[in-house]
């Protein structure tokens, strides 16, 4: 902790040499140490979750029943079932197929409401439009997942496009994740465009390009790096997506790759699976935690990249 | 986006060819209906589940319980069990969260590794999934070391979790807005640091966290996975009676109802998400509000 309590010492003379060196006084001590233990509880929830989800993962590969070959390779997933295969290979395929399902529908999307929030929307206009994209963003995913089940599969899928899905299926799941994380990918990307220097949009104007040609060859290049951040954050949230999933499309691991049919992802099955009474300590128990442990990685990946992007485009402009 | 001494370019450069002219207003339809898709979705959405919902709405319906007959069941319980989450989420982020913030704004040596640690922890502890804070409430909460059972305590902690990073990061920037230079003042006076923060900086980032404090807690009213988790039940036929009382809450009563097959309980969760949502909305308008009529232009 810094020595001299104005932290405004440099340039100038310091307070120290003005008024003598600061009396230590022990209650600023404990408050400093108090709020410093504060901001350590999050490093220590991050450490519970790796140590709880490591400590059950471990164990379920102790089982007989499970050997790490086979759930990472094998295309079974049966955890309940009397001859149990634990195979993850269904549950990844089906998280991958909803998330990029997801993030056809996000990304065009995403980057269109950024650009036109950013680039042509009038102050007015966006100080309309942010706030319903936040309210898009606050409402809770069970209420997606009632409408992904109850109005898009039946009403816009089966009765409008005609696609004769089956009642729970991948594609619903997908598309309404997809507009779920419109306002994650639309709200970075939109922050990046508008960090992008007035002055580089002026040149191109000084050289005859119109607002589109500002948009699409200066604005979007300029601000790739805050928009990849956005879109690697939204297909981290959809990774992450259960409500949805859970209710609209199924709970059957399968291999197959069309998204008409049900499918689950690794979040349902997790969901699924801790609703139910699976006994503590049984094998269906711990694979909760193997398969929560490789979320938890997958979405780790992820946000990092979303980090490291996101800084990038901070050193550039800022 | 032409500064207003210049001449416009079209005087400059004269009137663009034709072909170009379409392509730039075709360019802003397509933009116009990108940014629509979106807010067409919540618009079918709210008139939607109006239509399913709003029939079913009733006094009744907010004061009975669960019920295994449609016509009889309720969402008292349901009520109850989130205003008790509610509260418990609020005594555990508002301290801790502000505590955190305060310590990363003020105190942290950005120089010092521990510090960026947190820093950057906390933002990736912001995006993991809140289905894994349900496995570590679950593991860890619920049974384990706190072994608190299925109880309000336990849920309304675990959901605390979910949102703690997002009242850090609000409360950051809320005391980020602050000017320097009020503190410093404080400071010249013969301050001391805490005393500094206490009286000047934190007073008048109040409007900023309150802000933040209240969206969290409605981010964590909404969440329904850890809660299954968790494992509060959805049937729960009496209001909790403390922090050890087993519990249900609105998210949950919704996701059992949707789960039913009968076409019945499917409207009653519409009816429960209106409750829901309106809940939502007021806990926003009251953000919105504090953050337009308190928030100090320095």
């Amino acid at each position: 902790m810094a020595t001299n309590p104005l932290g405004a010492g440099e340039g100038g003379p310091n307070a120290e040499s003005v008024f003598g060196p600061p009396r230590r006084r022990f209650g600023e001590r404990v408050i400093a140490v108090a709020l410093f233990c504060a901001a350590a509880t999050s490093v220590v929830i991050t450490v519970g979750i790796v140590v709880s989800l490591a400590g059950e993962t471990l164990t379920f590969f102790a089982d007989e029943a499970v050997t790490v070959g086979g759930f990472l390779t094998e295309g079974q997933w049966t955890p309940l079932f009397s001859d149990p295969q634990f195979g993850i290979r269904p549950l990844v395929q089906g998280t991958l197929i909803i998330s990029g399902i997801a993030l056809i529908v996000a990304i065009p999307l995403g980057i269109g409401t950024a650009a036109f929030l950013s680039e042509y929307a009038s102050p007015r206009l966006r100080n309309a439009l942010k706030p319903t994209l936040e309210l898009l963003a606050g409402v809770p995913t069970v209420v997606f997942g009632y409408f992904a089940l109850t109005y898009f599969t039946p009403t816009v899928l089966n009765g409008i496009l005609g696609l004769d899905v089956a009642v729970f299926n991948g594609l619903a799941g997908g598309i309404i994740v997809g507009v779920l994380i419109v306002p994650t990918i639309a709200s970075v990307a939109e922050d990046a465009m508008s960090a992008v220097p007035q002055s580089l949009r002026e040149g191109a104007y000084g050289l005859g390009a119109s607002r589109r040609q500002v948009t699409v060859r200066v604005v979007v290049p300029a601000a790739l790096s805050g928009i990849t951040a956005g879109i690697v954050l939204g297909a981290s949230r959809a990774v992450g997506e259960t409500m949805v999933v859970l209710i609209a499309a199924g709970q059957v691991p399968t291999t197959s790759f069309d998204p008409r049919n049900p499918m689950e992802t690794m979040t349902a099955f997790i969901g699924a699976t801790g609703k139910g009474d699976v006994p503590t300590g049984s094998t269906g128990y711990k694979a909760i935690f193997a398969v929560g442990f490789a979320l938890f990685l997958m979405t780790l990946i992820l946000n990092m990249i979303s980090i490291r992007f996101v800084r990038r485009y901070r050193q550039v402009y800022e | 986006m032409t500064t207003a001494q210049a001449k416009p370019v079209i005087e400059v450069l004269g009137v663009p060819p034709a072909g170009q002219r379409l392509r730039d207003s075709l360019f802003v339809l397509i933009l116009v209906a990108l940014t629509s898709v979106a807010l067409i979705v919540l618009a079918v959405l709210l008139i939607d589940t109006g239509i399913d919902g709003i029939p079913q709405l009733s006094w009744s319906f907010l004061t009975s319980f669960p019920s295994a007959f449609p016509e009889k069941a309720g969402i008292e319980s349901a009520i109850t069990g989130t205003l008790w989450l509610m509260a418990v989420v609020s005594f555990v982020i508002v301290p801790l969260g502000v505590a955190s913030a305060i310590y990363l704004e003020e105190y942290a040596d950005r120089n010092r590794w521990w510090n960026r640690l947190i820093e950057v922890n906390i933002q990736n502890l912001a995006a993991v999934p809140s289905i894994v804070y349900g496995i570590l409430g679950l593991a860890y909460i619920v049974r384990g070391p706190l072994s608190l059972g299925r109880t309000v305590l336990a849920g309304g902690l675990t959901l605390a979790l979910v949102v703690l990073p997002v009242v850090i990061i609000t409360g950051r920037e809320a005391l980020r807005a602050v000017p320097p230079s009020i503190k410093e003042g404080a400071l010249a006076l013969g301050a001391t640091r805490w005393q500094a923060i206490w009286r000047q900086t934190l007073p008048g980032s109040i409007p900023g966290i309150a802000t933040g404090v209240i969206l969290s807690i409605s981010r964590a009213i909404g969440e329904t996975a850890p809660l299954i988790l968790v494992g509060a039940a959805t049937f729960v036929a009496f209001n909790p009676t403390g922090l050890d009382s087993p519990f249900t809450a609105l998210p949950l009563q919704i996701f059992s109802w949707v789960s039913q097959p009968n076409d019945q309980f499917r409207m009653l969760a519409a009816a429960a998400i209106i409750v829901l949502l309106v809940i939502l909305i007021i806990l926003n308008a009251a953000a919105i509000r504090l953050r337009n009529r308190y928030q100090q232009r320095w």
